[in-house]
Formats: C-alpha cells, structure tokens, sequence
C-alpha cells in the first residue's frame, strides 16, 4: 500500500469514527436536554457526552483537523465544567450544546465532501458562546477552590485564568503556596523585583505578582507575589531574606484540597468523608491518573465486545461489490443467449446442460444479488434519531410544544438514499413546525392539545419504501396557494384548479405561502428543492391537507439504486430502460382509442382517464417511419400518480447496473441514469418520477 | 490648550505602533508607551495619565494586576482603562470588568471601535 492510500485510508477510517461520535453525541445531547427539563440529570450521561467530545478532539488533534480540534476542545472544556458541577445544565448551556454539536457536524461533513472553506469564524463564534457559559460562574466558583488560602478578594480578582489554573494545579499537586510581601523605591522597583523573581523561580514557581499600594505611594511600590514551591517556609525564609520581604504560607496541599472539596461540594448535605471521596475524584480527573483511566479502559472493553458483531466497510467497497454483482448478471445473460442459440443450432444435448447450469448461476447470482444489496440496507431509525433532535430543538427555539411518534423504525433502506432523504426530511419538518403546528396558545384556542404531534412513519410497499411526515397543525390553506398562484401568473383562473392541484404550486420554484420568512424554514430553500431531491433518487412526495388539521407529506422512495430491474422499451428507432418497479402495466393500443381532453391526449382505461405521453415528443425526436397504427403504451405510476407512455415496442426485461451520467445531464428531464445492456450498448434509463412531474407541469 | 496623554502598555511593539497609528489618524494626543506593566508602573508617577490601553497577558505582571493596582491607589484609581484582550477570553475580559476596567478592546482591533472609544473616554 503506497503512503498516499494508506493516508486516505486512514481519513476515512478518522471520518467513520468522527461520524458516529458526532451522531452519538446528538441522541445524547437530545436525551439529556430531555433530562435538563425534568431536572433529573443522568452523571453518566453527561459523562459519557464528555468522553465524546474528549475523544473527538484527540482524534482530531491526531489527524491534523485543527478546526474540529478547537471545536471539540472548547466542548470538551464546557461539558467538564457541567460534568463537575461547576455550572448548571440551563436552557442556554444546553443550546450552545446543540449548536457547538451543528457545527461539529458541519466540520466533520466537510471534510468528506473535501470542502474547502474555512468555518473559523462559525467556530470563534461558537467558542465565544461556549466561553460565555463559562465565565459568570467562574468567577464565583473560581474563587472557592482557593478559600482556604486566605487570599484577598483583591489577589484572586487579578488572576488570569492561565494563573488560577497553575494555581489549582500546584494545590492538586500538593505544593505550598505562599504570599511574599515586598516593599520596594518606586525608582528602582523593577530591579529589585526581577532579582527577587529570579530567585524564587530557581526554586519554584511565580504565579502572579501583584502590585499594591505601599505606605507612602509617591515613593514606593509593593508587591504581593504568589509564590509555589517545596520548600518549607523556614528554608524560604532564609534563601530570600531582606529588609522588606515578608513570607506567608497561605495552604498545604492537605488543607487545599480538603477545603476545596468543602467549597464545591454538591449543595445536598453530605458526610465529611463522602465529600472527601468526590472532592478526591474532582481533583484527580483532570490528571491522567489511573482511578480514571481504568473506568475508561472497562468502558472501552465492554464498547469492544459489543462492537466485534459488526464490520464497518466504506460504502464504495459495496458499489464495486454491486458493479461486479451487475457484470455477472450481464455475463450470465450472454451465456444464457448462447444456450438459446446452440439449441437454435442443432447442438441440443450440449445446450440443454448449459441451459441447466445457466439457471443455477441465474439462482445464485440473485442470492449474491440481494446478499450484497442486504448490506446496503440500514433501518430508517438511524433517521429518526436525527429528525428527532432536530424537531426537539427546533420546537424549543420556537417555544412549541411537539411530542414526536415514530413509527416503522425498522423498515430497511439503501443506505445512500437514507443519507439523501434526510435534508428533504428535514426540511419537510422544519416547514411543519414552522408554519404547521400553531403555538401552544393558538392551539388552545383552537381546543386542541397544547402539544402538537409530527409522526413518523415508515413502511414496506412492494418495491418502494413509504416515509410519511405527517403533523396535527393548521394545514396549507388551499385559498391562499390559489390566491398566490393567481398573483404569480401560473394560472389564469383558479376556479378550475383542483385542490390536488393547487397544492402541486408548492413544488414550484420561487413559491411560498409564507410572506414571513422565518430563520427556520427560510433559509432560501424552498420545496422545489425538497421535490428535486427527492427525484434525483426517483422518489415522489405526495402532500394531503386538510385546513385546520394537519398536513401529510407522503414520500416514495426505490429501496435501492444500485441494481434493478427494468423494461426495455423501443421509440423511433431508440432503446430505452424503465424501471420495472414503476411499470404496472403494458397495453397494446390502437390510434383510435386515443381520446384528446383539454388539448391533452388521454386514453381510457378502466374507470379512470389515463394521461398520455409521447415519448418521441417529449425528447423532441424525428421520426424517421410512420408511426404503426398499433402501439404499446406502458402504464407507469409513482405514489398516486399514473401516466401513460407510448412507445412502439417492448423488449422484455432485465436487470442492470445503472450509472450516474453525472452533473452535465442533470438538467436533462427523463432520464436518470444510462446502463451497460451487456452486447456492447448502453442506453439510458428514463426516470419514470421526473417524466410524470414534467408531464404534469408541462400538461402534456 | 494642553493635550490629553495616552498610556499604551503592551509588550508587542507592532500592537503597540498600530494603537498609536490609530490614535494619532483622529487627534493629537500626546502618546506614552510602556512595553511592560513594570514599565507603566514607573511611568504613572511621571506623567499625567488621562487614559490607559492595556494588554492581559504580559511577561511581568498581568493586566489585571496593573488595573487592580490602579483601581486601589487614590492617585490613579479615576484614569479610564480600556482593556486589550485576544478573541476567547472571555473569563479574562470578565475579571478585568470586575475590576473597574471601563472598556474592552478584542485583538485583532477595529480600528474604529478604538477610536470611537477614545472619544468617548476623552472627549
């Protein structure tokens, strides 16, 4: 392995773990500020969020991500200072929490989308913000741990916070502290106090060195040096003896670290030696002592054994996986042809053993198939875990009351397309809490329950995975979408819009009911982006309404991309691929049945007029032949939406690897991918979602 | 007309030649630079001080010390003293304002928030 892959190996492998630490540290962020609200906080949950942030930044620190090292330092400093009771968990605490955890979020994506803009700024901010809870109980707390020094108010104000850590650290360390009083000229001060100082520093350390105001200001100047040594006061005494030095021993390092217990112990009353006990932890956890790191070593076996089931593998090892899954299917359908053909040829006995052993590998190849795609799949729970702190935090910025109901956690998805749904989600859910459910007062005004409810849902339905967000909240207002679509110009009477319809506006660029735009939903990102996401990984959404009521976002996804299945099809001359999962029907038709309503060609089938679209007109082909008087029409349909394509042949199926064509054909309509059919052609494959929406906007 | 003396004390000489570039672009006053808290505190005696910028972390003694010095001594405990403190220190900021500092200046400095200060403190 050359040095460059190892490197890029070892990235990855810094990323997967960053990762799951940062989504480890959301659910439990979200957990605790659950807890934060019920007042019952869980130490080993806080502590366990410390250990994140603590190893987040070791990780980082080691990898030479400087930014998501500061980051995770100045967290690791906040939720050390919660860890050790030094501050409360407030509301304030808790959404620097969330944000510091954002941002985090954001560095470690960035780094694996090889972003490169800097976020120092974000973290400056963030810093500051995690400095600021901080700083108001320092001052109050700061002080404690040095009470049984004696110092004054005047000395302890001045430290810095780089002098209050040494001094706490010489006290942990057990050295004696002490004050010398000097008195010197104001002329010649400066002299005399680098010579004292450079004494004391030969045998100890200077802390601070404060000047205070002597007996006769206009011609002298004292100072009050913090002093920490080990030597013991008579040796002190002697080795800086002079006219005007006086040496105090303020604290031992037995009564510092007895009364510094005193001072932050728990406000509950507890025994002498129960405090001794948490004191002695207090002052030992910030050193690597091994009372500490032998907890952490138990943890790391138990996180160890529980991990040995599992096998992290980058999801690109799969893709290949999946690609060469799809050249053996390709090399099977050639072998299979072959034994059409011997047989064709006379050659039977031969063909039909082939034939055989063909379908053996047909039958293996599909176990291999949906071995690999199995692996693939991840429950959407992951998801929910992720939409859930979100809409936590979100109600509490918006101080609405939102109780969550998941359901279908365990339903399974490709794991790309789960990665690709969750900012389509989050919008949709960041719009319901928004804009749908109302404030606990309006809602009881309305005599609902003050605590609106977004539910969750997943399930199963044929080859298609069914996400609904759905919310009890005031519902679009179809007049107003009308309204506003009239002002727009997208139509010239709303009378003959339907309310289906009407709510279809909402996908469109540039629409929005809200003149308002909130910090939350407005973030330039409107739900034609939401539906353009979706159907980049041919999904459809569905909105059903109800005013007053709730909203429910339907969202239909494929369970993978990576192999599928599909319908070859045939239009003036071209080859096409259509995914079998949206074809549920073929029809044969004649030219006469084809009805026109509304400028708009529509065929009847069954109790329901079927929309149709020419493929050849819709890609704007010459047709070469005349159209035959009989044609195919494949009837294909996503969520609720049917259409019906005319095409001059059908081919039969197969399955395929399909292959992105990359951002130079994303504005290209229709098509989705293009594929290798395995005799040395490639054709595109349609992308059934964005045909039936451009068929629909377009009123072909 | 006597003009208003500055005391600047920081002992990086390049923040030091940027606070006087900055203070002299808006009036003339008449300038006094310190590289140590040592240093000012000789200077104090010697000039008459309308108002001091000084840095927190300094080789000597600190600048919350020399503030504490100055908030305790009935000869400069009126001087304005405007703190000079790098980005996150917050705590540092915090204690400074304890202590009687009357402003605060975050590195690297707008430089019109210093002078605004300035006029604002002198007049």
């Amino acid at each position: 392995m050359t040095e460059l892959t190892s490197a890029h190996k070892a990235i990855k492998d810094f990323l997967a773990e960053a990762e799951e630490i940062a989504d480890q540290l959301g659910s439990e962020m979200a957990d605790l500020a659950d807890m934060a609200e019920s007042g019952d906080l869980d130490p080993d949950l806080l502590n366990s969020i410390f250990r994140g942030a603590h190893s987040l930044k070791g990780l980082a620190g080691m990898f030479g991500f400087g930014e998501i090292s500061e980051l995770s330092h100045n967290l690791e400093n906040l939720l050390d200072w919660l860890r050790l009771g030094k501050i409360n968990l407030n509301h304030a605490v808790m959404a620097v929490l969330f944000e510091s955890h954002e941002l985090m979020t954001v560095l470690v994506r960035a780094i694996s989308e090889m972003g490169g803009a800097s976020h120092a700024a974000e973290i400056s901010a963030c810093v500051v913000k995690i400095n600021a809870c901080l700083a108001p109980p320092e001052q109050h707390h700061n002080a404690s741990p040095f009470v049984h020094l004696g110092l004054s108010e005047q000395t302890l104000g001045a430290l810095t916070e780089y002098e209050e850590h040494r001094l706490l650290e010489n006290i942990t360390k057990g050295k004696n502290i002490y004050s010398i009083h000097t008195s010197f000229d104001l002329s010649t001060f400066d002299v005399d106090i680098s010579q004292i100082s450079d004494t004391l520093k030969t045998f100890g350390e200077v802390i601070s060195t404060l000047p205070s105001m002597a007996g006769i200001i206009e011609t002298n100047i004292d100072f009050d040096i913090l002093f920490s040594s080990n030597k013991e006061i008579d040796e002190l005494s002697v080795l800086i003896a002079g006219d005007s030095v006086s040496v105090a021993l303020l604290g031992t390092a037995a009564t510092a670290s007895a009364s510094s217990l005193i001072s932050v112990a728990s406000p509950s009353p507890v025994s002498s030696q129960e405090t001794a006990v948490k004191i002695a932890e207090s002052v030992i956890v910030p050193s690597n002592s091994p009372a500490q790191s032998m907890p952490a070593a138990v943890d790391d076996a138990q996180s160890a054994k529980s991990m040995s089931r599992t096998v992290r593998v980058d999801i690109g090892k799969l893709d290949d996986l999946m690609n060469i899954v799809g050249e053996l299917v390709l090399a099977h359908s050639a072998i299979a042809a072959l034994a059409i053909q011997m047989r064709n040829e006379g050659f039977s006995r031969t063909a039909i053993d082939l034939g055989k052993s063909a379908k053996g590998l047909e039958r293996k190849l599909a176990d291999l198939q949906k071995g690999v795609m199995e692996i693939r799949m991840i429950p959407v729970g992951q998801l929910y875990e992720k939409m859930s702190r979100i809409i936590r935090k979100i109600s509490r910025e918006q101080g609405k009351k939102v109780e969550l109901k998941f359901y279908g956690a365990d339903t399974e998805l490709d794991k790309l397309i789960v990665e690709d749904i969750s900012d389509p989600m989050m919008h949709i859910i960041r719009n319901a809490i928004d804009h749908g459910i109302e404030s606990p007062e309006q809602r009881a005004s309305l005599g609902k329950d003050e605590k609106g409810v977004i539910k969750i849902s997943s399930f199963s339905k044929g080859n298609h995975v069914v996400i609904e967000v759905e919310d009890d909240g005031s519902g679009i207002d179809i007049e107003r979408v009308k309204a506003k679509a009239l002002q727009k110009g997208l139509v010239q009477d709303v009378s003959s819009v339907s309310d289906k319809e009407a709510i279809e506006f909402i996908f469109l660029p540039g629409f929005s009911t809200t003149e308002k735009v909130s910090e939350v939903s407005g973030r330039g990102v409107g739900m034609d982006v939401v539906k353009n996401n979706i159907t980049a990984i041919s999904g459809m959404v569905d909105i059903e309404t109800s005013k007053g009521h709730g909203s429910r976002f339907i969202i239909t996804l494929p369970i993978t991309l990576a192999i599928i299945k599909v319908l070859i099809i045939s239009c003036a001359g071209r080859t096409y691929a259509l995914p079998i999962t949206s074809v549920l029907e073929t029809l044969l038709l004649a030219e006469k049945s084809i009805n026109t309503v509304e400028r708009k060609e529509v065929i009847q089938l069954r109790e329901t007029t079927l929309p149709l679209l020419r493929l050849d007109r819709f890609f704007g082909f010459e047709r070469q032949a005349p159209r035959s008087e009989e044609f195919y029409v494949v009837v294909v349909g996503v969520a609720e939406k049917r259409l019906g394509i005319i095409v001059d042949d059908l081919q039969g199926q197969q399955d395929i690897v399909i292959k992105s064509l990359g951002e130079a054909f994303k504005r290209f309509k229709g098509i989705s991918g293009a594929a290798d059919l395995g005799d040395q052609r490639t054709i595109l494959v349609l992308d059934v979602a964005g045909m039936i929406s451009e068929a629909i906007r377009s009123g072909n | 007309m006597s003009s208003k003396t500055i005391l600047i004390v920081d002992d990086s000489r390049a923040m030091r030649a940027m606070l006087v570039s900055t203070i002299e672009s808006i009036n003339s006053y008449n300038i006094v630079e310190a590289s140590t808290g040592f240093e000012a505190l000789r200077l104090l005696p010697r000039e008459k001080v309308d108002l001091i910028l000084t840095d927190i972390n300094m080789p000597d003694i600190n600048g919350l010390e020399l503030l504490s010095y100055l908030r305790n001594n009935p000869n400069y405990q009126e001087i304005p003293v405007i703190i000079i403190s790098s980005e996150g220190s917050q705590k540092d900021i915090d204690k400074g304002k304890q202590l009687g500092a009357n402003d605060y200046i975050i590195k690297p400095f707008d430089p019109a928030r210093v002078q605004e200060l300035i006029q604002l403190y002198l007049g």
